[in-house]
């Protein structure tokens, strides 16, 4: 009952035929085995999480083909294979098991949506298979996962959310309002955020949590209290935009300062119809949108190696926007495995625990090439890299950087211990 | 906000989408009714509408306006016609059973969808409204000087939003003159009624299967086009559509224009006005056992006949 | 008789079947059983007495969150939270019949997708202990009866196997009593059956207590063997699949749910090797097999070549 994959077997005829023909072949060769390393990507290509999988592809596609025309790893070329698991935990779960027993896959990465990485966890663990999410949740560091379970690539949202705090409290105001989805991602907002302007002698005045798949919003905003000084926003999803337009539309010219997290518009145009309000209003970014000012050589490269413009859009088609606080974290991710595999001297699956506790051995991540969002500092015990956050202000229409927290600012006392847990 | 002003908001909001809901449901019970299935893509047609109008409005370019209206003539008719081939190239080959046209529809869901992905691609995309202007709203108090006006903070809906409701309003009232007084309507009425005898008296029935569904999936996608300069083309945007309006023509009973009219009221108004008093999650748990007990407690719908 | 044998001799092919299989396939045999109970309690209802559910979502998910919530919260071992998700499935399946059995045909259809979505929308509301829509993890500490460990590929093939088996059989059973029969009768013609004297209603009800309780166990299964409970699985997809699951395979037939299931769960796997838009080739595959094999896979075989198939 072997399955035969028809596109496996052509790709592997082809990369033969390539192998034979290929002038770099000498490159690879030193290694003792001149076999790709593959990695299983877990991509959000249908669902809800689809405009965050298609960029996720793009930018892994670009840190795959600089990964290999530097050598590859320990001499080894790196091959994706792709997967979709429709944004849906269960196929997420069913997904890891094909790339542990079909396709022989050395590690997997990639996903990004909270339930799925939660959904595929069990697996991992069972499958001994290395996953690296990149999700941006707090479920790696709160402990409710496994060994096998890493976020190297991207900051958790514990970590955004406080690190906000003493910005919004000295920039913006006291008295916050909180929108956001009444689901775990925005419960963890609720919770750490309340926590944060609290310690920074603020108030929240309301929390409204908004159902999710609801698509109007309106009836909702009159919760807002009139003395509301923030108004701290965040959605995701399809309906994103409808949020932010009605948001102006309600509050017309009398809007309390705005603070919201990019989530809420990722993937959306800031030239789109209706947002010309947030003109002023503030964002928190994973990584800035628009080229800065100060942009550094590493995002220059970064940029144009995805093949995102300077306002954050593809190079070919100016009105399909990216998701530029979050897909970095693939890039990153990739060369943090790349890293790994090369600190454990991976040779293959047999050595997945190895390429674990390599990675849990990293410290301080400087800013490079390999990781143009800025510096990080990793923590193997909760499998959580901790980094920079930054605050953008619109400013005739783009997003221009105004604060970068430091990395102190967004650390909390670790929640769990995963290097105690045997392999 | 204070009471008033926060329930009128909320009525004039669940107005909007009551007012969407109803042109959406209506297509659903037209084909229900007449056809006896349930058409499981009519989700489906709203989305290719709303899409169908990102295209034409964005190749149009030109003022907002001229690309609304080549998107409000050509989305529906370019989507009856898609409608009218599945109905040729699938329903009318298992002849209208039931649990095999809920399959081939949800078939054909899965298609649009996917094409949709790989065409039109992930991302909402926003259509600009014709016109849309913030209209602040008065409201009154009695103080020491009596009857008093004033604009309470927030209080306001845009002038698009109200054309949605007239709108819908005007193509409610022409469907309903279309149905009882045209000739057309007569026809697709004694089709409902009894088939194989409306099929004796001579009339093509095929043809007018054919007519009425593309005539409901033509009704979704003039409703996704209404909407979409508030809520944006997506390609999974047909999910709840397809569940709301399948809600309200049960709820407001098979067959009975006003009954549609009624329920969609009730879906579209009741979580909005609920969230006055609870959470908004709370609001909409309430609101949709609400909804389930009107059936509960009154099986035929609201304006349906006794057995049905 | 008949019926039994090949019940068994299915059990028995399953059985040989967890020793041969690839790890991969033995992996996925282990979820298309555990779904295929689902879908057996599904056709219960909807196959063989004719109503059709839009929300069976709910009770997959009272199954799933009974059991969960039990180990997770109240520390309880396997069997036990077992049983009590079992048992507090059965109540709630007792209450929705309570209700929505007041309707009929497509009134049903509502009422019953109503009910999925306020349990649905209750669970995210009840974050605090469900973790909304993220769900959580058991850890496998916590799924092990008597030392065994149910996350391993072996064990939790042969618990699926013991556990859909057991359904297999008993649907076999079922189908062959009198109640099974006074049901099929519902499903044929209500009113007739009415008039020779059955109670329509409380054989409707109990059609519904055992659909819906056959359906939790599936989803405590599927808690229980890996790992996750989550609230994508209260879903309205999840309530479409089960009835997708039994139209592919045959309505009204013991195998039908398993048959639907797996070529479902293959479909997808194989055409997703393909191609990105192996959405496309699912619909396209439905629609064929709509117009070519419209009473499924079993009830084509039933129809043409073996009548006696239950």
């Amino acid at each position: 009952m072997t399955q035969t994959n028809r596109r496996t077997l052509l790709k592997s005829a082809a990369a033969g035929g390539l192998l034979a023909a290929n002038p770099l072949l000498g490159r690879f060769a030193s290694a003792q085995s001149a076999a790709p390393i593959k990695l299983g990507f877990q991509q959000h290509v249908t669902g809800i999480g689809a405009a965050y999988g298609r960029w996720y592809g793009r930018t892994t596609d670009a840190a795959v083909k600089m990964i290999n025309d530097a050598g590859g790893i320990n001499g080894r070329p790196v091959e994706i294979v792709a997967e979709d698991d429709g944004t849906d935990p269960k196929r997420g779960a069913e997904v890891l098991e094909k790339f542990a027993n079909q396709h022989g896959c050395d590690a997997a990465f990639g996903a990004l949506f909270s339930h799925v990485v939660i959904g595929s966890a069990p697996a991992a663990g069972e499958l001994k298979l290395p996953n690296f999410v990149v999700s941006e949740g707090h479920h790696v560091a709160s402990g409710m996962l496994n060994r096998y379970t890493l976020q190297p690539g991207i900051t958790d949202v514990k970590s955004q959310v406080q690190a906000m705090a003493p910005f919004v409290a000295n920039t913006l105001g006291k008295k916050v309002t909180m929108v956001f989805p009444d689901f775990a991602f925005g419960h963890d907002h609720r919770d750490y955020f309340t926590a944060a302007i609290e310690a920074q002698g603020g108030e929240v005045l309301e929390h409204i949590a908004i159902p999710p798949t609801e698509t109007s919003f309106t009836k909702y905003f009159p919760k807002i209290p009139r003395d509301t000084e923030v108004l701290y926003h965040v959605m995701v999803g399809p309906a994103v935009l409808t949020f932010v337009k009605e948001l102006g539309e309600f509050f017309g010219p009398s809007a309390p300062a705005l603070f919201g997290f990019l989530d809420s518009l990722e993937a959306v145009d800031l030239a789109s119809p209706g947002l010309e309000f947030l003109e002023g209003s503030y964002f928190w970014e994973g990584n800035p949108r628009y080229a800065q000012e100060d942009q550094s050589e590493f995002d220059k490269t970064f940029r144009a190696a995805v093949g995102v413009d300077a306002n954050g859009a593809s190079i070919s088609d100016p009105a399909d926007v990216s998701t530029y606080s979050h897909m970095f974290g693939c890039w990153e991710t990739l060369h943090i495995i790349k890293a790994g595999m090369e600190a454990a001297g991976y040779q293959g699956p047999a050595d997945r625990a190895k390429l674990i506790e390599a990675v849990e051995a990293m410290t301080y991540i400087p800013e490079s090439q390999a990781n143009p969002q800025g510096a990080k500092v990793f923590n193997g015990k909760t499998h959580q890299v901790f980094g920079h956050q930054y605050i953008s202000q619109v400013q005739d229409g783009k997003l221009v950087k105004v604060h970068t927290t430091s990395i102190d600012d967004t650390f909390y006392p670790d929640e769990a211990d995963y290097i105690s847990q045997s392999f | 906000m204070e009471f008033g002003p926060h329930l009128l908001l909320a009525v004039i909001e669940g107005s909007v989408g009551a007012a969407v809901l109803a042109l959406t449901a209506l297509g659903l019970s037209l084909v229900f009714g007449v056809m006896r299935v349930v058409n499981v893509a009519h989700g489906e047609f709203y989305m290719l509408g709303a899409v169908i109008a990102w295209y034409v409005a964005t190749f149009l370019g030109a003022h907002p306006a001229v690309g609304f209206v080549g998107a409000l003539i050509l989305a529906p008719a370019l989507v009856a016609v898609i409608a009218m081939l599945v109905d040729w190239l699938a329903l009318k080959r298992v002849g209208y059973d039931p649990e095999a046209t809920i399959v081939a529809t949800i078939g054909f869901g899965y298609i649009f969808q996917q094409l949709t992905l790989m065409g039109f691609g992930p991302e909402a995309r926003p259509v600009d409204p014709p016109f849309n202007s913030r209209i602040a709203l008065p409201w009154f108090e009695f103080g020491e000087n009596g009857l008093e006006f004033y604009f309470p903070w927030g209080l306001s809906v845009t002038s698009y939003k109200l054309f949605v409701i007239g709108a819908a309003a005007v193509l409610l009232i022409g469907f309903w003159l279309m149905l009882s007084r045209s000739k057309i309507g007569l026809v697709m009425r004694a089709t409902e009624l009894d088939r194989e005898t409306a099929q004796a008296f001579g009339i093509p029935v095929d043809r007018v299967y054919a007519i009425v569904f593309g005539l409901g999936a033509g009704l979704a996608a003039l409703a996704a086009v209404l909407i979409v300069p508030i809520q944006q083309a997506h390609y999974l945007m047909g999910h709840d559509p397809l569940l709301l309006s399948f809600i309200v023509v049960i709820i407001g009973g098979l067959g009975s224009i006003r009954g549609t009219i009624v329920a969609a009221l009730l879906i579209g108004l009741s979580d909005g006005i609920i969230s006055v008093f609870f959470s908004p999650t709370l609001a909409k748990i309430i609101a949709t056992l609400l909804v389930a007990f009107v059936l509960v407690f009154r099986p035929q719908g609201l304006y349906g006949k006794k057995a049905a | 008789m008949k019926t039994h044998l090949l019940h068994l001799a299915l059990i028995g092919l399953l059985f040989a079947l967890g020793f041969i299989l690839p790890d991969y396939h033995q992996g996925n045999f282990s979820r298309i059983m555990v779904l295929a109970i689902y879908a057996m309690g599904y056709n219960v209802m909807f196959g063989y007495t004719g109503m059709l559910s839009l929300g069976h979502a709910m009770f997959f998910a009272a199954g799933m969150y009974g059991f969960g919530l039990s180990v997770q919260l109240g520390d309880l071992g396997v069997i036990p939270a077992m049983l009590l998700a079992l048992l507090g499935t059965a109540a709630f399946a007792a209450l929705v019949g309570a209700l929505s059995l007041r309707t009929i045909g497509v009134g049903f259809m509502i009422v019953t997708l109503m009910f999925a979505q306020a349990v649905y929308l209750t669970i995210l509301y009840a974050g605090k202990y469900t973790r909304g829509d993220e769900g959580f993890v058991l850890q496998p500490e916590a799924r092990t009866i008597a030392g065994m460990a149910l996350n391993q590929p072996d064990i939790r093939y042969f618990t699926a196997l013991m556990l859909f088996g057991l359904v297999l059989l008993g649907t076999g059973l079922l189908v062959r009593s009198n109640f099974g029969s006074v049901l099929v009768a519902v499903r044929e013609n209500e009113e007739r059956t009415r008039m020779l004297g059955y109670d329509v209603i409380a054989h409707k009800m109990g059609a519904v207590v055992v659909s819906g309780v056959i359906s939790g166990l599936s989803g405590a299964t599927y808690a229980a063997l890996f790992g996750y409970v989550g609230a994508s699985f209260a879903t309205v997809q999840y309530s479409i699949f089960p009835l997708l699951w039994v139209l592919l395979g045959g309505m009204g037939t013991t195998l039908g749910p398993f048959v639907g299931a797996l070529l479902m769960f293959y479909l997808i796997d194989y055409s997703s090797g393909l191609t990105n838009a192996y959405m496309l080739i699912v619909g396209v595959a439905l629609v064929l097999l709509v117009l070519f094999a419209r009473a499924g896979i079993i009830g084509e075989i039933r129809k043409r070549w073996v009548p006696w198939l239950p």
